[in-house]
């Protein structure tokens, strides 16, 4: 029987998450949290400069400090080819210490080890960096310029034909399109051209990155810290710094916060390299500003977009350029904005074009559906300029054109079943949509999507003594993952979720696990999850069969049970308790390990409402109401879905209104701090109201979708589509703060 | 080695020493010396409250209070909110709303909500907001946690016999 | 960060003397800017002398002559003084708006004074009082209006081995109030963009005899806008009273383009926001001559 047609006794519930009372009373072990008898600190050296040759360092008057007990430089790395991985270990390496060249304002360029953090402190000021200072390119549009500085001058612009000759900052061109622009732009009967800007935005997770590493005079190396993936730490320490893998036990602590910003190492390469050179334990924890200047932001972008629709309101094409930020290193996410901007959409004809582009700021990261809010930002703004022009509700519009089971994603695929229409059906029934506004006062709507993903992920099931279990995971829990692979593991062997005790495993005691991100820890390891828990039950059958001397096949698993078939003699059902009791008797431990690479992964929609009012004397915008609309799969802690989704808006209404890396004309930044890179902080948000669409992935043993992405995607435009509604002007440059809200509102009185 | 104050104070109503160099900030003592790494480093400029504690009584970020402050007076840690195995009402309401994803910065909001409801027993939605307005969380979007500090008022109100009279 | 002493003198003599004799020597109050300044080495002082355990310094008193407040009482104890929220709605709502509770919690109307940021939030309050700032040092104490104590960002008329030790609110006039506004781009949490206060005070058939405009954000200091009090005294204060005074301000205004806005917005806000600020002054100033 297909479980989704069952009653859930666990899924869907909303039990206190296990690790529930260590992070409500501080006993929780944070990446900083860590500390060990003899340990060092260490700190890192940053560049003052945004573009600058490295002539020479001379740490010798470091060295003479008493308590100074290493330093590092990118000599002392090993030189690391690029390789053919989706991770480039040539950029990853002197992104970590630069080499020859600093390529932004707070490039690490060497690291020390002390006896005490204020002894590194002071050890880093007397080390000496000769630079030759460069002319630095800050701006996207700017970069691309044949006369820009050039942050690579060996690099040459991929997916062009014929290969370029010159060498250029823009690293790769890319290009999703179908159909026939020509044709489809001629069957329209309005078309807009817009075009768009959004800044640098930093992930801002509340806890920065920290570390402790300690090798031993055997090689082996252990590292404390807390990352969205360990086994990502190993392996890219392992590769940076020329170890086997077996060499590096990393030892995941909790995570406090990544949203895709701790998918990458910083830190925890220096923190071995100063180990392996003092003998001694060491500690690395970054500042807040060191955050800000050297972790990765998500790209400021320029897009230039053209949407063309019928009257009737049917999409009939779109046209656009996408300019992105690399960073210091190609690999913006430009290429997943190509393919999910138009995803939520059935537009036959389309050229999307990318561009990946280097500048002199930090590498990007991932950030929380990387690329896709930028992306989305324009098609969405512009769909909402198209249901005007049509006099069409925008989600009726947007009805219209839906994407739907069957319909061919703008990135090549058929979508299975899919839940968008549910989503903006029920954004239209939704009593804020109906909300009388008041003057000043403005709605908007907007949609998003995000693939989700699959990829590798292990799990142990292993049954106690006593009958209780313990669920192994191999991914960081980020924001309640430990409770819903409980949730699952106790709905599959149907016992309490408070008799299953979720752990998450270091590298050394669980296979290989892809990152947690991308929105797949639930779906992807759950699924392993449920297969190690249906390895269990197989076990639990074979042991109760053998306790009654009945053949296996006649043994049912049923709420925590085996129950003898008809027919096989009366035997009273055996508990999972009773069973795992006798264990030692019947042939011994219970436990199910299983590693897969998942597929099916079903990919997510939303549509959200947002309720503004401006002021517009002084352009400040206040967010009244709100409401998101997700097709969630199905909800395995429902609560921690719902927290997922008002995380993501609340970072998407930053993004639309106050958040952005501000650099001055040396490409220094601004405002590497919390005072003025402004997140929400509680008093700036209403209460967000989420309404959990369940269109079960088919894929999925209890149907589940990733949650986590998706929710960041439309609030830029929507916030963008409220703010015009209010005022009457157009906002496509992000974000929208005061000042420039005034500009405008000023800009189209006096015009 | 530079110059150190031995320090006494009281933390979480206990007898405390310890010696500190003048720069140094509670925070760093606390976590670094006294092992109380509940409280956490978002940010040492004020403007995460992760770090939040009570001076004497008074909400405060302790990466803006010296350790030497801390002579004389009492410092109350998330350590010291539960009262043994029994959560703070406002712990067990953030733990049932599910108002903490990654948690990081959930010891500082314990901290800063319980002494809010100390002043203010009956807080409406907005004074919540504001006074936990010093305490950034990346994770939830506040919905959950301003649900669940409301929630905690309203639990300890009915507890109290003062509300009765 | 170097080396540094701490000492926290139980007298005020102590402190002067310890502020004259030590070169390099700095005042720690509420710290909540001094230790992000140390932190950051834009300041390395010799010592530091916390003001908080000497009696004048955290005394708040409040009599028939008026206000006087401690330089180091925390903003958070100022706000339990409810009879302040009365008298001084301005200035209260000021201190109220300095960052968070935990900021309140430590840092004083009277550090904030001290630090002489132009975008400190109650120094537009306190001049829109006519508040005095005690000053204490070696060669004896004096008084000054709290307009003259800042003289460009970061800089006083402090002397060596002089500290400030409370300010001097004298009790408003019949049919005065003040109120304070800020533009931050956020609710809370951010530093002004631009401040503007208000206290003026209306006699019983409402006409305004009395008036004081201070801005915030908008020029080197803190600043009174003579101009803009002018426009509101001499009737009642009417819709083109309100627009000339917030010209005045708004021409007043010396503002710079930075992170946290460009000149052109914030002149145009220290107009809205000073008009803004005047209508709830006059509201609340009718209140009280009811």
């Amino acid at each position: 029987m297909a479980k989704g047609q069952k009653k859930f006794r666990s899924v869907g519930t909303r039990p206190i998450r296990h690790d529930g009372i260590d992070k409500v009373t501080g006993r929780a072990n944070y990446g900083a949290d860590f500390a060990l008898p003899g340990m060092l600190w260490g700190g890192v050296l940053r560049s003052p400069h945004a573009h600058a040759r490295v002539l020479g360092i001379d740490a010798s008057k470091a060295l003479e400090i008493e308590g100074v007990k290493a330093v590092i430089t990118s000599a002392d790395l090993p030189v690391i080819e690029a390789g053919d991985g989706p991770t480039n270990f040539w950029d990853l390496s002197r992104n970590i210490l630069a080499r020859d060249k600093v390529l932004y304002h707070g490039h690490a360029v060497a690291a020390v080890a002390a006896t005490t953090a204020v002894i590194a402190a002071r050890a880093l000021e007397r080390v000496e960096v000769e630079y030759e200072v460069l002319p630095q390119v800050q701006d996207v549009m700017e970069a691309m310029s044949p006369d820009a500085p050039l942050l690579h001058e060996d690099m040459f612009t991929k997916g062009l034909d014929p290969k370029p000759e010159h060498p250029s900052n823009v690293a790769r061109r890319m290009e999703i399109a179908r159909g026939d622009l020509e044709n489809g732009f001629a069957q329209a009967n309005v078309v807009v051209e817009r075009e768009f800007t959004t800044r640098s935005v930093h992930q801002g997770y509340i806890e920065p990155h920290a570390v402790v590493a300690r090798t031993g005079e055997d090689g082996q190396v252990v590292v404390w810290c807390s990352s969205q993936g360990h086994f990502m730490v190993r392996q890219y320490c392992a590769t940076v710094l020329g170890l086997d893998t077996s060499q590096i036990k990393v030892i995941p602590a909790e995570i406090g916060g990544g949203f895709g910003g701790k998918t990458t190492v910083y830190l925890e390469p220096l923190a071995i390299l100063l180990s392996q050179r003092s003998g001694r334990p060491v500690k690395i924890v970054m500042s807040r500003e060191e955050e800000f200047r050297a972790t990765g932001p998500a790209p400021g972008s320029r897009i230039r977009a053209k949407l063309g629709a019928r009257n009737d309101g049917t999409l009939t094409a779109c046209e656009a350029q996408l300019y992105f930020e690399a960073g210091a290193f190609p690999g913006s996410p430009v290429m997943a904005a190509c393919m999910t901007m138009l995803a939520p959409y059935t537009v036959e004809n389309l050229s999307l074009v990318g561009y990946d582009v280097c500048v002199n700021k930090p590498k990007t990261a991932a950030y929380r559906a990387p690329g896709a809010p930028i992306g989305s930002f324009a098609i969405e703004t512009l769909i909402d300029e198209l249901a005007e022009m049509l006099g069409i509700d925008p989600v009726d519009l947007r009805l219209h054109n839906a994407a739907h089971e069957g319909s061919q994603a703008p990135y090549g695929p058929k979508f299975r079943r899919i839940g968008y229409r549910e989503t903006l059906e029920t954004a239209r029934a939704h009593p804020q949509y109906r909300t009388p506004l008041e003057r000043n006062q403005g709605r908007g709507v907007a949609s998003g999507f995000w693939f989700n993903a699959g990829m590798q992920s292990s799990a142990a099931v292993n049954v106690n003594e006593d009958g209780t279990v313990q669920v192994v995971s191999p991914n960081p829990d980020i924001g309640g993952s430990r409770v819903s692979l409980a949730l699952m593991a106790a709905e599959e062997l149907g016992i309490d979720v408070e008799r299953v005790r979720p752990v998450v495993a270091d590298t050394e005691t669980i296979g290989y696990s892809d990152l947690t991100g991308g929105s797949r820890v639930t779906f992807a390891t759950g699924m392993a999850v449920v297969e190690a828990a249906r390895k269990v039950i197989e076990q639990l059958r074979e042991r109760a069969a053998k306790i009654w001397g009945i053949d296996v096949s006649q043994v049912e698993w049923n709420e925590g049970y085996a129950l003898p078939g008809q027919g096989n003699g009366e035997h009273d059902p055996l508990s999972l308790a009773e069973i795992a009791t006798s264990a030692s008797r019947t042939g011994g431990t219970i436990c199910g390990n299983v590693s897969l690479n998942a597929r099916g992964a079903a990919p997510g929609f939303a549509t959200h409402i947002c309720d503004v009012e401006v002021d517009p004397e002084t352009g400040r915008v206040e967010i009244l109401r709100y409401a998101a609309v997700q097709d969630v799969g199905k909800a395995i802690h429902p609560s921690y879905v719902e927290g997922q989704m008002q995380g993501g808006v609340a970072q998407g209404i930053g993004w639309a209104l106050n958040e952005e890396l501000v650099y001055d004309e040396d490409g220094v930044l601004e405002n590497p701090g919390f005072l003025d890179y402004r997140i929400p902080v509680a008093s700036d948000l209403p209460m967000i109201d989420t309404i959990l669409v369940e269109v079960a992935n088919p894929t999925h043993p209890y149907g589940v979708r990733g949650v986590g992405e998706v929710p960041i995607v439309p609030p830029l435009a929507a916030v963008a589509n409220a703010i015009y509604a209010a005022t009457g002007v157009r906002m496509r440059d992000l974000p929208i703060s005061p000042p420039r809200l005034v500009d405008a509102l000023d800009g189209k009185h006096s015009g | 080695m530079d110059p150190k104050t031995h320090v006494h104070t009281h933390i979480n109503g206990e007898p405390v020493e310890f010696l500190s160099e003048a720069y140094r900030s509670l925070l760093e003592i606390l976590r670094d010396e006294l092992m109380l790494t509940g409280t956490k480093e978002g940010c040492t400029t004020g403007d995460c409250g992760a770090c939040s504690v009570t001076l004497d009584g008074r909400l405060v970020c302790s990466c803006l209070v010296l350790a030497v402050e801390a002579e004389g007076r009492r410092v109350g840690t998330v350590e010291g909110i539960a009262r043994g195995e029994t959560l703070h009402p406002v712990q067990q309401k953030l733990l049932e709303h599910a108002a903490l994803q990654c948690g990081v910065c959930t010891p500082g909001i314990v901290v800063a909500a319980t002494s809010l409801l100390e002043r203010n027993p009956d807080p409406t939605e907005r004074e919540v907001r504001y006074w936990l307005a010093g305490n950034l969380c990346r994770c939830t979007g506040y919905d959950k946690i301003i649900r669940a500090v409301l929630d905690a008022a309203s639990e300890l109100r009915g507890a109290s016999p003062n509300v009765l009279e | 960060m170097e080396s540094v002493r701490y000492e926290a003198p139980r007298e005020l003599s102590a402190a002067i003397e310890l502020l004259d004799s030590v070169e390099g020597a700095r005042v720690l109050a509420g710290g909540t800017d001094l230790l992000i300044q140390l932190r950051a080495a834009l300041i390395q002082p010799s010592l530091l002398v916390d003001l908080k355990w000497i009696p004048e310094l955290t005394a708040v008193s409040l009599d028939e002559e008026g206000l006087s407040l401690g330089a180091a009482v925390s903003c958070a104890e100022l706000r339990e003084h409810k009879q302040i929220e009365r008298l001084f709605p301005g200035l209260y709502e000021s201190a109220e708006l300095i960052g968070s509770e935990q900021i309140q919690g430590r840092a004083s109307v009277g550090g904030n004074l001290c630090n002489a940021s132009p975008a400190a939030d109650t120094v537009p309050a306190l001049l829109a009082t006519g508040a005095r700032c005690v000053v204490a040092g070696p060669g004896g104490t004096r008084t000054l209006p709290c307009e003259r104590f800042a003289t460009g960002p970061g800089e006083t008329i402090l002397g060596r081995g002089e500290l400030l030790v409370s300010i001097q609110i004298p009790k408003p006039a019949p049919g005065t109030a003040d109120c304070y506004l800020r533009l931050i781009p956020r609710t809370e949490m951010d530093i002004a963009v631009v401040g503007a206060a208000v206290s003026v005070t209306l006699d019983a058939s409402g006409s305004c005899t009395d008036a004081r405009v201070a801005q915030g954000a908008v020029g080197p200091t803190a600043s009174l806008v003579p101009d803009a009090a002018a426009a509101l005294v001499g009737g009642v204060p009417d819709v083109g009273r309100l627009e000339a005074a917030a010209r005045a301000a708004a021409g007043a205004s010396r503002p710079i383009d930075d992170k946290r806005g460009t000149v052109r917005y914030r002149r145009k806000v220290t107009g809205v926001l000073t008009r803004r600020a005047a209508e709830i002054a006059i509201e609340r100033a009718r209140q009280r001559t009811r």
